[in-house]
């Protein structure tokens, strides 16, 4: 189901310490969208108020037209799943465990699983290949391994919004490789809006339709892939000089970046 | 129904692998603990009861003398011994969760401090009112979670500004009730004793206070389990699964504290139950509250209950405060988990 996402004059922060001021941004239909700009700029905090794990501190997130923060949070939970940084689990939680939470947006108290709750985590566990490690304790999983396990419990909660904050940080490139096709996976076959902070701008650039630029609390562009990815906005974004070059890998067109020199 | 709900219905029982048995032992050992502890509890002591006698007495038989030592007695002493060691334990439960500290318990949050300076004072102040004592150590800890929670709010319960506001607050009713001893040297005989924490005398109206304390705290927790869950992965996943985390973290926090008051006020300062029993229950059940919960209260009531036997019959006729027994108890084990974090 396609939503609609709104930020409308959000001011942004965490506490006292405002972020970011006048932050619009707005979300229509199903594509995925990298947030990209430096450390400490807001990335997160704009994703987190987004999600509605941050109030902003003036503004208002809407949702499908609603005030998100005077929707339930089951409510919202249902609609919106995000995966956190901070995302810690117990060593001796199994997969199927984990996965089995993300269907906490839909019981109660003392509801017993229904039906839909296991037909959507054997789903999840299918769609992130994690089937067959299901029954294992997420300490003997591999970095990549947990994190698509993550994946799988923001899925359970069967969003059509799907926040990701730096989801391949701690993964090598395979691990990182993997992961984004599996979000792209999801993309299609879900038909979901992702919505992702990243730090790789090739990755970000390769695997989006849209890229938002934010810069010192501020959305300095937003667009296109086509539009963004390109001198003129990065340089400006990272004050980093830059080089584009086009290669064919396997027949696709990757346009890919390479800082060389600081600005400053 | 098709034969996808059909298969999906199969999978909703758990798999019964090696943790569903290591689950249904834990319940089974805490189980026959808890059991062989409340018979050895009403059995021994300075007057022994035989099985004979008790079974006697089961049918109306018994004689009045040991009528009066088991039901008198014994009996609320092993009751009250029970619900305080499940208090306790729920109490441990639910703070190592909700603050996300596996070294949490119901001292850190002031509610300990504030139950024994009120008791102290009633007890050294107006000794006439020795029985008011319970009540004014359950005031006391509310008072001291009431300024707890004053100092910890910023927009809700911060977890780490509660620690410390727990601390400093225990620190300030700690150096209260150590200017009553020092201002009252010759009236603190008895009140050292309640400070140590035990159960010697007493009665049926102790079972009554905390009874209804006991049923509101397991209930309470029971009914959060998934929520605790979710709480232990963090606040943020926690939010982002639909919980309303300042409601349920000042909930939870509300319900251990009261959980811990109701014990103070009948026991005194019991130390380090509430640490360790969630502790070795999560060595053996898991970290899931679902499990971790029951295990840890119906533990918890065992352990309480056999350290009083022990701590009340080892020296025979003299009575040990099981506090100060627990507290030989815990500290080595405080230790060791000390040691096995620094290393793992």
């Amino acid at each position: 189901m396609t939503r609609t996402l709104v930020m409308d004059q959000g001011r942004i922060g965490y506490g006292e310490r405002i972020v970011g001021e006048g932050v619009n941004v707005s979300f229509d239909k199903p594509e995925i969208v990298s947030i990209i700009g430096p450390n400490g700029s807001g990335k997160s905090t704009v994703l987190k108020t987004l999600g509605r794990l941050l109030e902003p501190m003036a503004g208002t997130v809407l949702l499908d037209g609603k005030n998100i923060q005077k929707m339930g949070a089951k409510e919202v939970a249902r609609i919106i799943s995000m995966l956190p940084q901070s995302a810690q689990a117990p060593q001796d939680m199994t997969v199927r465990d984990l996965v089995l939470c993300g269907r906490l947006p839909y019981q109660n108290a003392f509801s017993s699983l229904k039906v839909e709750d296991v037909q959507a985590v054997e789903a999840a566990l299918e769609e992130t290949g994690l089937v067959n490690l299901q029954h294992r304790p997420l300490k003997d999983l591999s970095g990549g391994e947990r994190q698509r396990a993550w994946l799988a419990m923001a899925i359970a909660q069967e969003p059509d919004i799907l926040m990701l904050d730096e989801p391949t940080t701690f993964l090598d490139v395979r691990y990182q490789l993997e992961l984004m096709k599996l979000v792209v996976k999801l993309h299609k076959t879900r038909g979901i809006t992702v919505i992702m902070v990243l730090h790789d701008l090739n990755h970000a650039a390769h695997f989006s339709h849209r890229l938002i630029a934010v810069k010192q609390g501020q959305i300095v562009a937003d667009g296109a892939v086509a539009d963004i990815f390109n001198e003129t906005v990065l340089s400006q974004l990272y004050d980093v000089n830059m080089v584009f070059s086009k290669l064919q890998i396997n027949g696709e067109e990757h346009t890919i970046c390479v800082p060389y020199e600081s600005r400053i | 129904m098709t034969n996808k709900e059909l298969t999906a219905q199969n999978q909703l029982a758990l798999p019964k692998d090696g943790r569903y048995r290591r689950r249904q032992l834990a319940y089974a050992g805490a189980g026959l603990f808890l059991l062989i502890a409340a018979l050895a509890g009403i059995l021994y002591g300075a007057i022994p009861v035989s099985l004979q006698e008790l079974s006697l007495l089961l049918q109306g038989q018994g004689s009045n003398d040991t009528e009066r030592i088991v039901y008198y007695l014994r009996l609320p002493r092993v009751i009250c011994a029970a619900l305080v060691g499940m208090n306790l334990a729920l109490a441990g439960c639910i703070l190592q969760g909700v603050l996300h500290n596996p070294l949490a318990d119901p001292g850190i949050i002031g509610v300990t401090a504030g139950a024994g300076v009120a008791a102290m004072a009633v007890m050294i102040l107006a000794p006439a009112f020795i029985y008011w004592v319970p009540l004014a150590a359950f005031i006391g800890a509310l008072v001291a979670l009431a300024i707890v929670f004053l100092l910890a709010w910023d927009r809700g319960i911060n977890p780490l500004r509660l620690i410390l506001a727990g601390v400093a607050v225990a620190a300030f009713f700690g150096g209260g009730t150590t200017a009553l001893w020092v201002a009252f040297p010759d009236r603190i005989q008895g009140a050292v004793n309640w400070l140590a924490g035990g159960f010697a005398g007493a009665r049926w109206s102790y079972v009554w206070i905390v009874l209804p304390y006991s049923i509101i705290g397991l209930l309470g927790t029971l009914w959060n389990y998934r929520k605790l869950n979710a709480l232990q992965m963090g606040d943020e996943v926690a939010l982002s699964l639909g919980i309303n985390l300042k409601r349920t973290r000042f909930i939870l926090i509300f319900l251990s504290a009261i959980l811990a008051a109701s014990s103070a006020s009948v026991a005194g300062l019991l130390g380090f139950v509430g640490l360790i029993v969630p502790h070795i229950m999560r060595l053996i059940v898991g970290s899931d509250f679902e499990y971790l919960l029951p295990a840890s209260a119906v533990f918890g009531a065992a352990l309480l209950v056999g350290a009083d036997t022990f701590a009340r019959t080892i020296f025979s006729p003299m009575e040990i405060p099981v506090g100060i027994f627990l507290s030989f108890l815990g500290a080595p084990f405080f230790l060791y988990l000390l040691k096995r974090r620094s290393r793992g």
